[in-house]
């Protein structure tokens, strides 16, 4: 089964760029994404930007409205996320609890529909 | 056969489908891996029996017939799905299953599935109301209607929670699988809380209708021991198991025929039940043997205190104070420390208790929790401060919401003023 975790941080307490804590994030991904790799457990995996720079696009009467920053205003915000090949939700759950950002956010997991 | 014997034979298939509906839906939802179509097939196979055992006679093996009625239904069941070329893996499967029809084979099988099942309908990743629902549905063989009944909530508030989990389970692919060890802690405990929550449903309320209660009770203690039966070596397990026992024990004497609550203290001891309690003692014995004792194990020894006492004076309260520090250290909870204080009154006298309770009144942290008041207003009662007992019972009477309780504090409150 294909899961997609969500990955959710708030960004005020996020390590901020150049600092030592920064470094041993971004380590812990990339020992992270080459592990899920080798394994073949990954199927796609990306950081996205930070919220500053989102836009919500909605259409409505046929008008399409633009606004700027995200859908919700939520305390965590979306920061990336991978879509994995697990065996089972327990197989999904272990992998998700090793993306650094559990450790102070926290993962959202869920199947990807299958059309049968 | 006359009317009446068929009736009575009626219903003594009723009881044994019943007995067995838990058992064999274990089984077949571990070899189908479809919650719906189990029991969709198991329904199936119980109208057959309903038809059949009344006019042929029990069979010599009834589980075995009906799982395999059920089996053969399943099969039937997805012949006739439109969707039967997505589904052939599990129709093979089923085929499979059907030519080996071994007894022995059966009541194995059970037992393992029995057991891979609990840790599937206590998954974390269910909501704690629809685990709870599920393992009585599942495990227990409780109807919906019976389930709903239990826990006061319309039946199909009950039923629709019952679908969505099974709903999550398949969709979010929820394994039927004994989790592997580095798991446990959390997989276990959260067996070990449904379990409990199933338990003290039936045990502290004395709301709902009573009997469909006890039966809650007795659920929960048939599901310890499954557990300690089939995962020996969990000293917790059987720590639950020996503390729902002790508990069990006093069930009949927590209330009068009016349904007045009658506190520890003024209890009949003599109508506890000593067959419960040595089966309690036994298996808190072996768990506490093992070295490794847990919260469920604590508060299991606490209980076999109580339960070993002549009467409530005579009681080890240093023993029981010192327990709940223990228990604290592991559960540093408020209501522990409520209770320690409570047994703290007991065993050095009320006016040693004030200043635990008094530091738990300025944290607020169980303001609206009536036990705390209750207990606060029976110490200051004991310590002879009557005006701050009085207040405080008022204070436990405007957060008391069953009736039983209610018609108890009054008459304490009454007693106190007069």
């Amino acid at each position: 089964m294909k899961y997609m975790c969500l990955i959710y941080g708030d960004e005020a307490n996020h390590p901020q760029p150049n600092t030592p804590e920064m470094g041993q994030l971004m380590e812990g991904y990339m020992a992270f994404t080459k592990d899920i790799r080798e394994k073949n457990v990954m199927v796609a995996g990306d950081p996205l930007e930070p919220i500053a720079t989102a836009t919500t696009v909605r259409v409505r009467g046929g008008r399409t409205e633009t606004t700027d920053g995200p859908f919700a205003e939520t305390k965590e915000q979306l920061g990336g996320y991978y879509i994995l090949d697990c065996k089972d939700l327990d197989e999904a759950i272990a992998y998700a609890a090793r993306i650094p950002t559990a450790a102070f956010g926290s993962i959202e997991v869920r199947p990807i529909m299958v059309f049968d | 056969m006359t009317a009446a014997s068929l009736d009575q034979t009626r219903a003594a298939v009723n009881e044994l489908v019943r007995e067995e509906w838990g058992r064999v839906l274990a089984a077949l939802v571990g070899q189908l891996r479809d919650f719906a179509l189990a029991e969709d097939a198991l329904q199936d196979a119980v109208v057959a029996a309903l038809g059949h055992w009344p006019r042929d006679g029990v069979p010599e093996r009834p589980r075995a017939w009906l799982l395999q009625t059920a089996r053969r239904k399943a099969i039937d069941r997805l012949r006739r799905d439109t969707n039967f070329r997505a589904k052939r893996a599990e129709f093979a499967v089923l085929r499979e299953l059907d030519r080996q029809t071994r007894q022995d084979d059966v009541d194995e099988t059970i037992a393992d599935e029995r057991l891979r099942l609990i840790f599937t309908c206590c998954h974390p990743a269910l909501a704690e109301a629809a685990r709870v629902a599920l393992t009585l549905r599942t495990l227990g063989g409780l109807a919906t209607e019976e389930i709903a009944r239990a826990f006061l909530v319309p039946e199909a508030t009950m039923a629709q929670r019952l679908t969505r989990a099974k709903h999550k389970i398949k969709a979010a692919g929820i394994p039927y699988e004994v989790p592997a060890p580095d798991l446990w802690p959390e997989r276990l405990g959260s067996v070990l809380a449904v379990i409990y929550l199933i338990f003290n449903e039936g045990y502290a309320a004395t709301s709902g209708d009573a009997p469909t209660r006890s039966d809650l009770c007795r659920e929960a203690i048939r599901l310890g021991w499954l557990l300690t039966r089939q995962v020996p070596g969990e000293p917790e397990a059987a720590g639950l198991l020996a503390l729902m026992l002790l508990h069990d024990s006093r069930r009949g004497t927590r209330s009068d025929s009016e349904g007045n609550l009658i506190t520890l203290e003024h209890q009949d001891r003599t109508r506890w039940d000593r067959e419960r309690i040595a089966a309690g003692i036994r298996v808190l014995k072996d768990a506490l043997a093992q070295g490794n004792s847990g919260p469920y194990q604590i508060q299991a020894a606490i209980s076999a205190l109580h339960a070993g006492a002549p009467d409530h004076a005579a009681t080890d309260w240093h023993e029981i104070t010192l327990l709940y520090g223990a228990l604290y250290a592991l559960q540093p909870s408020p209501v522990v420390r409520l209770n320690g204080a409570v047994a703290l009154s007991f065993a050095e006298g009320a006016e040693a208790a004030l200043p635990a309770l008094a530091e738990l009144e300025r944290e607020g942290v169980l303001a609206d929790y009536q036990p705390f008041h209750a207990a606060r207003a029976d110490t200051l009662r004991r310590a002879g401060r009557k005006s701050a007992a009085a207040e405080a019972y008022r204070q436990a009477l405007t957060r008391t919401r069953n009736a039983a309780e209610r018609r108890f504090l009054e008459a304490r409150l009454a007693e106190l003023l007069g």
